[in-house]
């Protein structure tokens, strides 16, 4: 068994990518070597990274394939030994097979006698197996974005490799990617190590070899002294007892692939700087300066921020570093302040004119006409809302939000914070005095932002999301945007998942249909928009809220335009589903709807008018006429109701009378006016039944 | 790609006394002009950023290695805060490296360099986290880092890919050192007029950044925002415009004609039509300041711009193959 270990070694690559390229390299090696059968079952692939380098460890590598026999069948027996002596064709085929014509065997199969001859086949040598496919596989990662070095750009990769470590055991594995031979010399951290090359004796000294030069290959190791140290730093904050940093997974995460030997520092910021917003405040520490926010023992903010640095330096350096920090973040914040001072001197409502120069998409318009299209839409919105008796809500704080919630993108904060859209118009809107209900619609309206986010707390905000999105999507795809496969590139699905989100999660009695007539279109462009919705609440349904396929099928096919009523079926569909009365009424249901389906393929016609008086004669088919009607009726009922369970376990009880029919009636008759009557019986139990769920989409498993 | 050797004779920073805003640029000057990189001066037409400078620009197209370094100013009429901000200027100074191409340990000089403008890299923190970089209307664009000195961005590092809508073969690597921020932060002040320009060896007295430039930070701001001509802007644009496309188009015949004298199209003057095409793109940038490029016309702008400074480019590096 040999050990093996790979590291590529790069300028920093980008901390985003540098996960997912650590488990792909770790994959393809292991596919690889399964693949060659090189790993066996205790073979143990580990996979490291830095900002400078990608490494995988390979412990319990076999050191050259197995050898194989394989078998192999020539020629009929009978004309390779005509009269049981070597012929041609016996000879040609043992100096095919590589073997001694005494070698060979006869083989007997279904088809007959035939030669055969055992060949044996060295396995290859590790080494060279890996020599041979080890570029192929790291060339391949998948990046986000790439580039080339080098002249005549013969590979494209994340940044340029600078060298490269392989050995099989201590021997170096001769191996070339990107123009770098490998050897047995790595490098340490950048300064803490220096320049010089850092030796590898054996895989099994990697970890032991890069700790000592200052780096910390091990990602889970290093997020763990990450957490230890933020723990610890923060503690040891003595002007605000008690403090906690702001737990932030993404940040951790960030810093954790931005560093490869962390240490923590905090630094402070004037009192002052606290009477900015919190959200200004934490948007410049953590998406400007990549520092964790620091709490209070009460929860407040407190004026500190923690720095995760990619370094460990003496006193005086913490000191050096502090200080830099902390200019930085004061300038950042000094901005911050002057913005929003000067912001308000034009409040919103004298912004709306403005918009007229900010571009929503440049072959529609400004956000000036963007917000008139979203008043607009509004407008549909209210007044649909009015017909249904719903009036729990602000009328006017509506319109008002519609009209100001873009002018915060004639601000200079958010000119320079583009991530708090929104949130600083909401800010601003009620630090000028706007009512609540028009501040929070406005801060909330890019709310829901992605499947987990929470929809808009106020029903105000909720109707500015609504029209927003609507407005955004209709317009989009009038000038050809719809995504298409893997592209969206205006997010149009992301839109899509919210205003799905919001209906669903919302008290509003609206429905797709109301969302997406709440703007002129034509015909085809209606029918577009509201396909795509569609979709998006089966998305909602399976992805979001984890129903499963066939059951959003079943519910889809009774229609999906009121979702939170798709959502009570889809619960009810999924409670019953495992029952054995229903199993059965789904299967009879299939069968049902491939009788009709054949029979609508045959030309079949089905009778009309009042069944009871048509040619229906059994016993059997009469009582689920009976029995059905009955139940169709009182099921109707209960989905007026929306009493889904009780209305599915109704259902149910049909079986007796599906199972007796089934027994003993042959739909198919015959004689073609008993035909028609009997396909015309089953389409009415189909018809009864559906309003729920087309039970035949269920998958029995 | 070689690797520059990397020790030379800069003379030891004094850990006391930071470097002035002029020994600042003394030093990355001698320490790359060490490393064998032409000194420029800063072009001498306005620019957005040094990238536009046709040092960089033009000399990043074709296979010809070039290795130069110049300071440039550089001109964004809307950051302009009439002096009032102590952190934003109409004009600012980037000192620009471009490395065509990259030597292979482009990176560990770039860190000495900042070792010979007096940081001591043991006592401080640096990281390379990713920043691309793009200039749709040169169509250009490229991948690499902004360079984060505690916390601080100093420079953005930039491994060229296209220029002009062309591959770049060989590509080469840009560095751009924002030389005010980072007089800033040596001379640990909070203000950029508060930055000692200059000081007297004999007397120790000071000449600040403000002292320097203030008044030139308030009157442009006062021109770009308030004063500009709008009506005249367009007429220079459109004059400036129509000189470079006529040449242009004489350019694209001249070097298509299979027949034509081979002196003749190497004398043709398209490093004139360049500064024609940045001319145009500064008279955008000073109509957008006073806020009269409205939605509608705005992309259509740019893209006249782009076509000049792409079809420059174009034209550039089928003369240079001429050559």
């Amino acid at each position: 068994m040999a050990d093996f270990l790979l590291e590529i070694g790069l300028e920093e690559i980008p901390a985003r990518m540098i996960a997912g390229a650590e488990a792909e390299l770790g994959r393809k090696v292991s596919e690889l070597l399964t693949r060659e059968r090189l790993l066996g079952v205790d073979g143990v692939v580990t996979s490291y990274s830095t900002p400078r380098r990608l490494a995988v460890r390979v412990q319990g590598l076999a050191n050259a394939q197995p050898d194989t026999l394989d078998e192999m069948t020539g020629p009929s027996w009978k004309i390779a030994f005509p009269g049981g002596v070597a012929g041609p064709a016996a000879i040609a085929f043992a100096k095919k097979a590589g073997v001694e014509v005494a070698a060979l065997q006869k083989i007997v199969n279904a088809k007959g006698e035939y030669v055969g001859a055992k060949v044996e086949r060295k396995g290859r040598a590790a080494a060279e197996l890996l020599a041979a496919e080890l570029a192929n596989e790291v060339l391949s990662l998948y990046w986000a974005k790439n580039m080339y070095w080098r002249p005549g750009k013969p590979e494209r990769f994340v940044r340029p490799v600078r060298w490269l470590v392989a050995l099989l055991d201590s021997s170096v594995i001769p191996l070339e990617i990107a123009g770098i031979a490998a050897g047995n010399l790595s490098r340490g951290h950048r300064i803490l190590h220096g320049e010089g090359p850092v030796t590898i004796a054996a895989p099994g000294e990697y970890l032991a070899a890069m700790r000592a030069v200052f780096v910390e290959p091990e990602v889970a190791a290093r997020r763990h002294t990450i957490r230890k140290a933020l723990d610890h730093v923060t503690r040891a904050i003595s002007e605000t007892p008690g403090a906690r940093w702001r737990e932030d997974e993404e940040l951790v995460e960030t810093v954790v692939h931005l560093t490869e030997w962390p240490t923590v520092l905090y630094g402070s910021f004037e009192r002052e700087y606290l009477a900015l917003p919190e959200e200004v405040l934490v948007t410049v520490m953590r998406d400007h300066q990549k520092y964790f926010a620091v709490e209070d023992a009460r929860g407040k903010l407190a004026p500190h921020f923690l720095t995760v640095l990619n370094t460990q330096v003496d006193e005086r350096g913490r000191a050096i570093i502090r200080h830099g920090n902390e200019r930085v973040l004061r300038s950042r914040f000094k901005d911050a302040q002057f913005f929003w001072e000067t912001d308000q001197k034009i409040p919103l409502v004298d912004r709306v004119e403005m918009l007229k120069a900010v571009t929503f998409q440049k072959e529609l318009g400004s956000y000036y006409w963007k917000t008139n299209g979203n008043v607009s839409a509004v407008s549909w919105l209210v007044r649909t809302l009015e017909e249904k008796g719903f009036a729990i809500f602000d009328r006017e704080a509506v319109f008002s939000a519609a009209r100001l919630a873009k002018t915060d993108l004639t601000t200079e904060l958010v000119k320079e914070f583009t991530e708090l859209q929104g949130i600083v118009g909401g800010l601003y809107a009620r630090s000028q005095g706007l009512s609540e209900s028009v501040a929070a619609a406005i801060y909330s309206q890019y709310l829901p932002a992605s499947t987990e986010d929470a929809i808009p707390a106020t029903i105000e905000g909720q109707l500015l999301g609504l029209a927003d999105r609507i407005h955004t999507i209709v317009t989009m795809f009038g000038i050809g945007n719809a995504p298409t496969g893997s592209k969206d590139p205006f997010a149009l699905r992301r839109a899509g998942n919210a205003i799905v989100k919001i209906l669903a999660e919302s008290e509003l009695p609206l429905t797709v249909e109301d969302v997406f007539k709440a703007l002129e279109s034509s015909a085809n462009l209606r029918t577009d928009v509201a396909f795509f919705l569609t979709d998006r609440v089966a998305f909602y349904l399976k992805d979001v809220r984890g129903f499963g396929s066939d059951v959003v099928k079943a519910v889809t096919a009774a229609g999906l335009y009121d979702v939170r009523d798709a959502v009570a079926r889809a619960e009810a569909l999924t409670a019953v589903r495992g029952s054995e009365d229903f199993v059965a009424i789904s299967a009879a249901f299939k069968r049902m709807k491939n009788i009709l389906r054949q029979a609508q393929e045959k030309g079949e016609v089905l009778a009309s008018g009042p069944l009871a008086e048509a040619a229906l004669k059994q016993p059997e088919e009469l009582r689920l006429l009976r029995e059905s009607t009955a139940l169709a009726e009182k099921v109707a009922g209960l989905r007026a109701a929306r009493n889904y369970g009780v209305a599915l376990e109704a259902i149910a009880t049909l079986r007796p009378a599906v199972d007796a029919f089934f027994e003993a009636v042959m739909v198919m008759a015959p004689e073609p006016e008993l035909r028609a009557a009997r396909l015309a019986l089953i389409q009415s139990v189909l018809d009864g039944f559906s309003g729920i769920a087309d039970f035949s989409e269920i998958v029995v498993a | 790609m070689s690797s520059i050797p990397s020790s030379s004779g800069v003379l030891t920073p004094s850990p006391h006394i930071p470097l002035t805003f002029q020994e600042l640029l003394f030093r990355l000057q001698k320490f790359w002009a060490d490393r064998g990189c032409v000194l420029q001066q800063g072009y001498d037409v306005e620019v957005g950023a040094g990238t536009m400078s046709p040092e960089t620009f033009l000399r990043v197209l074709g296979p010809k290695p070039y290795r130069v370094g110049y300071a440039q100013p550089s001109r964004r009429p809307a950051d302009g805060r009439y002096g009032e901000n102590p952190n934003r200027l109409f004009k600012h100074t980037q000192f620009q490296l471009i490395l065509k191409p990259p030597p292979v340990n482009v990176q560990e000089l770039y860190l000495e360099s900042l070792t010979a403008i007096g940081i001591d890299l043991a006592r401080h923190d640096l990281k390379f986290e990713e920043d691309n970089w793009e200039w749709p209307a040169g169509g250009a664009w490229g991948v690499g880092w902004q360079v984060m000195l505690d916390g601080l961005e100093i420079t953005q590092f930039t491994y060229f890919q296209q220029c002009g809508g062309l591959d770049l073969d060989p590509m080469c690597a840009e560095l751009t050192y924002g030389l005010e921020r980072i007089a800033a932060f040596l001379q640990d002040v909070n203000s950029i007029y508060d930055i000692v320009w200059a000081r007297d060896p004999e007397t120790g007295a000071v000449a600040t950044y403000g002292e320097v430039r203030l008044q030139e930070e308030v009157q442009f701001s006062v021109y770009n925002f308030e004063f500009a001509d709008v009506a005249r802007l367009w007429e220079h644009f459109q004059s400036y415009e129509a000189e470079a496309q006529a040449l242009l188009e004489q350019a694209n015949a001249l070097l298509k004609d299979e027949s034509a004298d081979a002196a003749a199209k190497r004398r043709f003057p398209l490093l004139a039509v360049y500064e024609l095409a940045l001319k145009c793109s500064n008279l955008f940038n000073l109509l957008d300041a006073r806020g009269a490029v409205s939605v509608t016309e705005r992309v259509g702008v740019i893209g006249r711009i782009r076509a000049l400074a792409v079809g420059v480019a174009k034209a550039y590096a089928v003369q240079q193959a001429s050559v």
